[in-house]
């Protein structure tokens, strides 16, 4: 049976899936082994149950990001944390160091303070998700298996860790592969 | 001088009396990761990546600041020195606000290069995120503190290379800081020299020319090495 | 000055005394309650009852039950001393009308009770006894007399024989032996050498170096002066810390008076030895204790530590040998020479020992100094001295050690004192603070006390210490918050391995000592507060990504 894998975009660039679709002709081998059910590349609303494998691109960031990566682990098998933002939080946790108070300061600095065209902080309860008190790396939120640093990590990499993944490994990683950055 | 023999992970041998066991180490191509330890100028022992286990000693001695003896079985690497290492880094790692995508030094960084060469995947410490300032008040340089791991590397060419003087530490603890005279901006330091050395001294991208960006920066250990090796070996040439 | 003159002098001073003494402990924690105006308003009352020519006030130092004070003792009323306590200024009429035979309700204490009775005085013979600022009191109980011996009748290797028969071990804590530590300093090469006395004492609830500076600062110079003797040095740093202005002030004055008598200086007892000894001021940092961290705070220096070897006996103040000891230690010195060190070693158990001097505090009811002879069952510590738990509570647990020693539990009570037991508890001797709790005390939080002190104090030398103690009070911040899981105590209990095997100094080495001793007795208190972790690992297996996952 084929594995059942999903990829997921949280609070990041979406530079990670830029460089997963760098695997280029990978892609047509990768098809015969597995099944891509939820990814921001394809077309699925509602994140599925008995998922084998989860890429997770970027940070958490906020009670949305929160939330569906809950949903996640509870029908995931494997989750690995998919680049710098998801391993370490990276560019989008630069805003911590502000404080717990940062989320209004952060919002007013970008569409208050830096808006050329109408000034104002968008809110929309039940549609805007609300910022967290601090971005926190993918893992201290929810437990993950394995990870893929990088920002972004090579396809190289990526196609790595999955083929190991596939092959029913633990992914290891060593030496300049697991450079951060 | 006399010679002493002694065992490095299992091999046999012989060194000068007074040598280090880092120096002994490095001399017979056995790696002990460092990070405060720099070439030319002297060790403080103090990140503690380069602890050794020593046979009849329950403590672990640092290797740049114990000296070798007759007979002495060092093991440099095991299971508890790498769980150890891998801890040292991750702290650091935590401790403040190292983004390495965004670092000058990307890609040309000790820090870096040594979580990799120890495996380290992630950290599971939580992250501080502390509230570090950079300063770029020097005409040439800038200082960022959120990348510092206070190794004192730039503080000790600073006083030892060149005479200057200019860097030290402030502060205790986890505020402790490298600060440029009597922790003024660096721009206003008048014992700097402008001399570059603790750019080139500084393991991660905490000192950095200006100008330089993302991945950009090298350090230019070669011509620390050249100083040193020029007053102290009388050696000009390469 | 010879001897003999000495005598004159003290036959003189002695010769003016009165026939009453009235003692006003004049030391920190008496006189933070007004200790001096009770004296000023004493000695105007005797004045005004016309009592001048029988009685006199005199300042003392520490007597020990601080938990009782402000404290007046009577000398020379009756057989037994008499010892008033809990004195207000406006007592003053009460008590020198009491001296006639006139009623007075102000409290007095038992000199029989356990908390004296079973003392044993030696580093604090003279406390509460010698007014610290007149040397002449010093002399008069025999001061002096100890270094006079060692200068005309031992040779320095004697000396330190005998200090090795004594069986004395360090005081500061980690309990080295004091005459191994002489010897070495003796034999070590070099013109120049130094002896220094660490005051730096910084343990929370300690006082213990505090009270004999301020009560007996004559006795630690005295000893300084025979360690100097002893092996060859002839300069002397006392170094106290900047929080002790009144052991700062007696010390200025004890080494100006003895430097009058020649009894510090050149030429000591017009003998060939020469000692002088200067104060150096710590500037508030706790790691300033360590020894090397001392020795470069004394030479100006950032006060941060090195690494050891080369200790301080081979290479210290500025590369020469130096010999450092704790205040306590000195203040045993005099003691062993005039009475020998075979007879220090009868007191004590097989290794350890002599007595300590501890500050009582916490859940107890009598809180204060006590001296006891090492090996005395904590039991007797705490339920007879120090009377138990107040208001009927039930102890808890005992520290010992400050924030590098641990908890020790109730259950434990028998434990003789001594280095050996307590260490084996996972606790220190340490330098002398025993804080007793009682079953309200939340021992989750005592432990995060400890740390967030070491986290506040750690130097930032070291990334272990730096790093590792403000991480692991962030994992206990997040315990006691009930925020904290399963996998965060098991990264504590991590860190409480790395820091401990990794940091430089004494003060990384032992800081996660006070979170050990309370997981290994109190492990339940941890585990109550701990939060179900609905998104942890799939499996119990190590939260490390090393196992392949079954897919």
């Amino acid at each position: 049976m084929k594995l059942r894998v999903a990829t997921v975009w949280l609070g990041g660039c979406s530079g990670c899936h830029m460089s997963f679709l760098d695997m280029d002709e990978f892609f047509i081998e990768l098809a015969g082994l597995i099944d891509l059910v939820y990814s921001p590349v394809i077309d699925v609303k509602e994140f599925p149950e008995a998922v084998d494998v989860c890429l997770i691109e970027g940070a958490v960031c906020n009670e949305d990001n929160l939330e569906i990566l809950r949903k996640i682990r509870e029908r995931t098998k494997v989750l690995v944390s998919f680049g710098d933002c998801a391993v370490t939080g990276n560019v989008p946790a630069m805003r911590n160091p502000f404080g717990p108070d940062n989320r209004e300061n952060v919002l007013q600095r970008a569409y208050v303070e830096n808006a050329r065209h109408n000034p104002g902080v968008p809110k929309a309860d039940g549609i805007v998700p609300q910022l967290l008190e601090q971005v926190v790396p993918v893992h201290e939120a929810v437990y993950v298996e394995y990870y893929l640093p990088g920002c972004p990590p090579p396809a190289a990499r990526i196609k790595a860790v999955l083929v190991q993944i596939i092959n029913g490994q633990a992914p290891l990683l060593t030496g300049p592969q697991l450079k951060f950055g | 001088m006399a010679a002493k023999t002694l065992i490095i992970d299992g091999k046999a041998v012989s060194a000068e009396e007074g040598a280090t066991v880092l120096q002994v180490a490095r001399d017979n191509n056995v790696a002990i990761p460092t990070l405060c330890h720099l070439e030319g100028v002297y060790d403080v022992g103090a990140c503690r990546l380069c602890l050794v286990e020593v046979a009849g000693s329950t403590k672990l001695q640092p290797a740049c600041t114990t000296k070798i003896s007759e007979g002495m079985n060092i093991q440099t690497d095991s299971d508890r020195l790498r769980k150890y290492r891998r801890l040292t880094l991750e702290l650091l790692f935590a401790e403040r606000n190292h983004v390495c995508a965004v670092c000058v030094s990307n890609g040309h960084c000790e820090l870096q290069t040594l979580a990799c060469s120890l495996g380290l995947d992630h950290v599971r410490y939580d992250y501080v995120f502390p509230k570090w300032k950079v300063d770029v008040t020097h005409r040439l340089f800038g200082m960022d503190h959120n990348r510092c791991i206070l190794c004192t590397r730039c503080v000790r060419v600073c006083w030892h290379i060149e005479g200057a003087g200019t860097k030290n530490v402030a502060g205790r603890g986890a505020t402790a800081k490298i600060i440029s005279d009597l922790d003024q901006p660096w721009g206003d330091s008048e014992s700097c020299t402008e001399c570059g050395k603790c750019v080139m001294a500084c393991p991660t991208g905490a000192l950095f020319h200006k100008g330089a960006t993302a991945g950009e920066m090298e350090h230019d250990r070669d011509k620390l090495e050249f100083i040193v090796n020029a007053r102290e070996k009388q050696q000009w040439l390469p | 000055m010879q001897l003999d003159d000495l005598k004159v002098l003290v036959a003189k001073h002695i010769g003016a005394r009165k026939k009453i003494v009235l003692r006003t402990c004049m030391s920190a924690g008496c006189m933070s309650s007004q200790a001096d105006v009770i004296k000023k308003n004493l000695e105007a009352e005797v004045k005004a009852q016309g009592l001048e020519a029988d009685v006199e006030v005199r300042r003392v130092g520490c007597m020990g039950f601080c938990g009782q004070g402000p404290l007046i003792g009577v000398d020379g009323l009756s057989a037994k001393e008499k010892l008033f306590e809990f004195v207000k200024p406006t007592d003053a009429p009460a008590i020198v009308g009491s001296l006639k035979g006139a009623a007075c309700d102000v409290q007095v204490g038992n000199p029989d009770h356990p908390f004296f009775a079973r003392q044993m005085r030696i580093v604090r013979a003279n406390g509460g006894i010698v007014d610290p600022e007149r040397i002449e009191d010093y002399l008069a109980v025999g001061g002096y007399q100890a270094l006079h011996q060692v200068l005309t009748e031992m040779k320095p290797s004697e000396v330190v024989d005998e200090i090795t028969r004594s069986g004395l071990r360090g005081r500061g804590g980690a309990g080295f032996p004091t005459g191994l530590k002489w010897g070495t300093v003796a034999k070590s090469a070099g013109a120049k050498k130094y002896v220094v006395c660490n005051g730096d004492e910084g343990d929370p609830g300690a006082f213990m170096d505090r009270s004999v500076l301020e009560s007996d600062p004559h006795i630690v110079l005295e000893g300084m002066a025979i360690a100097a003797y002893a092996v060859g040095a002839d300069q002397g740093f006392l170094y106290v810390r900047a929080e002790y202005p009144l052991a700062i002030s007696r010390l200025q004055t004890a080494i100006k008076q003895a430097k009058a008598l020649g009894l510090l200086g050149g030429g000591i007892f017009e003998s060939p030895f020469n000692f002088n000894i200067d104060i150096r001021i710590g500037a508030g940092a706790f790691v300033c204790g360590e020894e090397t961290a001392l020795m470069a705070s004394v030479e100006g220096k950032r006060g941060t530590p090195r690494p050891r070897p080369p200790f301080p006996a081979e290479s210290g103040l500025w590369g020469c040998p130096t010999l450092i000891n704790n205040v306590e230690t000195f203040a045993n010195i005099t003691a062993i020479i005039q009475r020998g060190g075979a007879w220090y070693a009868g007191i004590g158990t097989e290794k350890s020992k002599g007595t300590k001097v501890f500050a009582l505090t916490g859940k107890i009811k009598n809180n204060g100094l006590i001296e006891v002879p090492m090996g005395i069952p904590l039991r007797q510590i705490v339920e007879e001295m120090g009377g138990g738990a107040p208001d009927g509570g039930h102890i808890k647990s005992v520290q010992t050690g400050g924030p590098s020693g641990g908890c020790i539990p109730a259950a434990y009570l028998d434990t003789p004192v001594d280095y050996e037991s307590l260490t084996q508890l996972g606790s220190i001797m340490g330098s002398g603070g025993m804080v007793v709790m009682d079953d309200t005390t939340n021992m989750v939080e005592i432990a995060k006390f400890y740390m967030e002190f070491c986290m506040e104090e750690s130097c930032g030398k070291c990334i272990p210490c730096r790093a590792g103690t403000a991480q692991m009070f962030h994992l206990l911040e997040k315990i006691t918050q009930r925020r904290g899981t399963a996998r965060d105590l098991a990264k504590l209990e991590e860190l409480c391995d790395m820091v401990r095997h990794t940091s430089l100094c004494g003060l990384g080495q032992t800081a996660p000592n006070p979170v050990a001793s309370t997981l290994k007795f109190f492990r339940s208190e941890y585990e109550a507060l701990l939060q179900p972790d609905p998104f942890g690992p799939r499996t119990t297996a190590a939260t490390q990504s090393t196992a392949p996952v079954t897919l």
